[in-house]
């Protein structure tokens, strides 16, 4: 199968088109995420929930982009179905090459642990564990041998200048220090995509920029990052941003064009 | 996850919540305890009554003619004893008649006993003694060896000479204070020079197995144990343990035959084994070990249950760990092997405490009651594996609902 995704072209206003491509095409090389038209549907007690609404999204491989919008437009929906924590109710989701909305059980554990990193909101660390353990687990649901493991942890917590406290537990570290050793943990198995939902929003505003430097030299060096945030000042790190609105995609621009329309 | 990961994990686990692990562990450690201390109770007893019964009292391999039984199941009745005083004695042919019989290898022996009074020119009186008027060969089949002197030989057993061998408690009563090798002990008014000193027997069943004098069984000692009237014993002891019932048929045929017995008439006399001897112990161990594993599967089933509960509480509370694990790539089969470990690995260290707590329940026991134990290397075995499979059985539920949890439900839960 060929590629029907093509460079996306950027309109003179700065919005990015949604061509994802033909249903069933198998996206380019090129593209770390692809979903068509995804939905998702909670049942709750007979009545239905409709978080998402048919979402097309395309993202490249190197891009840093961020999503907002309002508190229950669906961002962190979204965010689970692109990463394979959950599987849509209708549409498809490409993640590098592999469609997870046919995904199984271990398949979706499989690419969890190969093509995603994530960080929370709340960190999400083991909290009897040492930092360098939190960090060594993905390696372990690897099958990553003991020494080898902990030598990857200890480059993944150099990378976010975090070595020193490897033998840490997270109550033992600050906020930020917390949201790195996270980060480190999302990192180290070399992930396709970085996948943040609101990673800044347990931090004061002096940490969250320390957080946001992280991830300005993930993106430098190339890592694919997709972040979640309420803030626009948080957002205006990316190099795109993505609006949700009701669960449908209400605008997707470059960083430029979305800074200029907040001055307004 | 490698076992290794999850093993360490449910240790981590144990240590954090060492009061809680302790109530989860209790049910197995109980009952593992309980089934290592009835076990090694009833295995000390066991080597005590086999080396006892078979060892010393019976000898090893050996059948005993007599006309009617040492050792009796069940209730001797007036009948029975009526029956068995009407029969006919084992005479000194008999024994020689057996012994022509016996295959080569085949050990025999005469041993003619009584309780007699004693005397010594050393002490004022003492306590009856088992005497025995014993061809030499007795010494061989029941294993008895000297601490001092010597065995009378053959020679002396032809000839009839009124040499003794004597037990320890027979030299502390007879000869206190002097070296009896050489010195005279008095039966019926005739002396028999004492010629070795047997080593010590203790016990079996309340007798005193060292207040004994032997002497050859040609000598003037059979007078004294009514060897003429009717011989107490013949023993026949057969090379292997294979052969016991070879040796036992013979030894029946010839008496049958001398007897003059139609076939379907009942054997006038017995050949007693040990086995015939311990199939009364058996009886007993049985109802032990009935009790032993009954009140250690209770103690398991009440720990399985434990244990169960307690991982499923384990489960509700660390939701959101299991939330983690899964997005960062745990599959079900790696939720489910964590959880089954930490129950197996539970309930195996309970299993290992109850196995040194039943040792000591065994040892406290046996010195309180003054029973003998014995440690059983099978019920180490066994109480492992139990302790493992309860483990197992208990942690496959609470596992199995872990390993199914939603990753974004899980993630979401405090
Ligand atoms: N597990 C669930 N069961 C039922 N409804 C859900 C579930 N998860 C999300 N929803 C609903 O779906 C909608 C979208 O939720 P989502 O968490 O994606 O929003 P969000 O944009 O991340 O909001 P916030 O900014 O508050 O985090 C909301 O109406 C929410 O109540
Ligand atoms: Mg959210």
């Amino acid at each position: 199968m060929t590629a029907d995704v093509r460079d996306i072209p950027l309109s003179t206003t700065g919005e990015l088109q949604a061509v994802v491509g033909n249903v069933g095409a198998v996206p380019g090389q090129d593209w770390v995420i692809v979903t068509r038209g995804i939905t998702r549907d909670y049942d709750m007690g007979g009545e239905v929930v409709r978080a998402l609404r048919g979402v097309d999204l395309a993202v490249r491989r190197n891009e840093y982009v961020a999503i907002m919008g309002p508190s229950g437009s669906g961002k962190s929906t979204l965010m689970n179905l692109v990463g394979c924590l959950d599987t849509p109710t209708s549409g498809e989701n490409w993640l590098n090459g592999s469609l997870g909305s046919d995904m199984k059980d271990d398949a979706l554990a499989r690419v969890r642990n190969r093509e995603i990193g994530f960080v929370f909101q709340t960190f999400n660390l083991l909290p009897r564990a040492t930092a360098l353990h939190n960090v060594e687990l993905p390696l372990v649901y690897a099958g990553v041998g003991s020494a080898e493991r902990k030598k990857r942890a200890v480059e993944a917590l150099e990378r976010v200048q975090l070595k020193d406290r490897m033998d840490h537990r997270p109550n033992e570290l600050s906020g930020g220090q917390r949201q790195r050793v996270a980060i480190a943990r999302a990192l180290v198995k070399q992930p396709a995509i970085l996948l943040a939902d609101e990673p800044t929003g347990n931090l004061d505003s002096a940490t969250s920029e320390e957080i946001m430097r992280v991830f300005e030299e993930l993106a430098a060096a190339g890592q694919t990052v997709i972040m979640v945030t309420h803030e626009s000042e948080i957002a205006a790190h990316a190099r795109r941003v993505v609006v949700l609105r009701d669960g449908r995609i209400s605008s997707d621009e470059r960083r430029e064009h979305f800074v200029k329309r907040l001055e307004k | 996850m490698p076992l290794f990961e999850a093993v360490r994990l449910a240790l981590a686990q144990i240590r954090v919540q060492k009061l809680k692990s302790f109530f989860t562990l209790l049910g197995v450690t109980i009952g593992v305890m309980f089934l290592i201390a009835v076990v090694s109770i009833v295995q000390g007893m066991s080597n005590y009554v086999t080396n006892a019964v078979a060892g010393k009292f019976l000898g090893v391999n050996t059948a005993t003619l007599r006309s009617f039984p040492n050792f009796q199941t069940g209730n001797v009745t007036e009948a029975m004893w009526r029956m068995w005083m009407r029969r006919p004695p084992i005479t000194i042919a008999d024994a020689y008649a057996v012994r022509d019989a016996l295959p080569p290898g085949a050990g025999w022996a005469i041993d003619d006993m009584r309780w007699v009074n004693a005397e010594s020119k050393y002490t004022n009186g003492g306590p009856q003694l088992l005497a025995h008027a014993a061809t030499p060969q007795l010494f061989t089949i029941k294993n008895l060896k000297v601490t001092e002197g010597r065995i009378y030989n053959e020679e002396e057993e032809q000839l009839g000479l009124p040499v003794a061998v004597i037990g320890v408690e027979t030299q502390q009563y007879y000869f206190p204070n002097v070296d009896p090798i050489g010195r005279d002990i008095k039966i019926g008014g005739l002396p028999f020079r004492v010629i070795g000193v047997l080593d010590k027997q203790g016990t079996v069943f309340g007798q005193p197995l060292d207040r004994v004098v032997y002497a050859p069984f040609h000598s003037a000692m059979q007078r004294f144990t009514g060897a003429r009237v009717n011989l107490a014993g013949v023993l026949v002891q057969a090379p292997s343990p294979a052969a016991m019932d070879d040796i036992q048929e013979t030894v029946t045929e010839v008496m049958r035959q001398r007897h003059k017995l139609h076939p379907s008439q009942e054997n006038d006399f017995v050949v007693e084994t040990s086995a015939s001897a311990l199939s009364a112990w058996d009886k007993i161990r049985g109802y032990l070990v009935a009790a032993g594993i009954f009140l250690p599967a209770i103690g398991l089933v009440v720990g399985g249950i434990v244990i169960m509960t307690i991982m499923l509480v384990a489960v509700a509370e660390r939701t959101r760990e299991i939330g983690i694990r899964k997005s960062l790539g745990a599959r079900r089969r790696d939720v489910m092997a964590q959880f089954l470990a930490e129950a197996t690995t539970l309930s195996i260290v309970g299993a290992a405490i109850g196995i040194g707590l039943g040792f000591g329940l065994s040892q406290i026991l046996s010195s309180a009651f003054n029973l003998p134990s014995g440690v059983a290397p099978w019920s180490i075995v066994v109480a492992l594996a139990l302790g493992g499979g309860v483990g197992i059985v208990s942690g496959i539920y609470p596992a199995s609902r872990a390993s199914r949890l939603d990753p974004i439900v899980a993630l979401r839960s405090e």
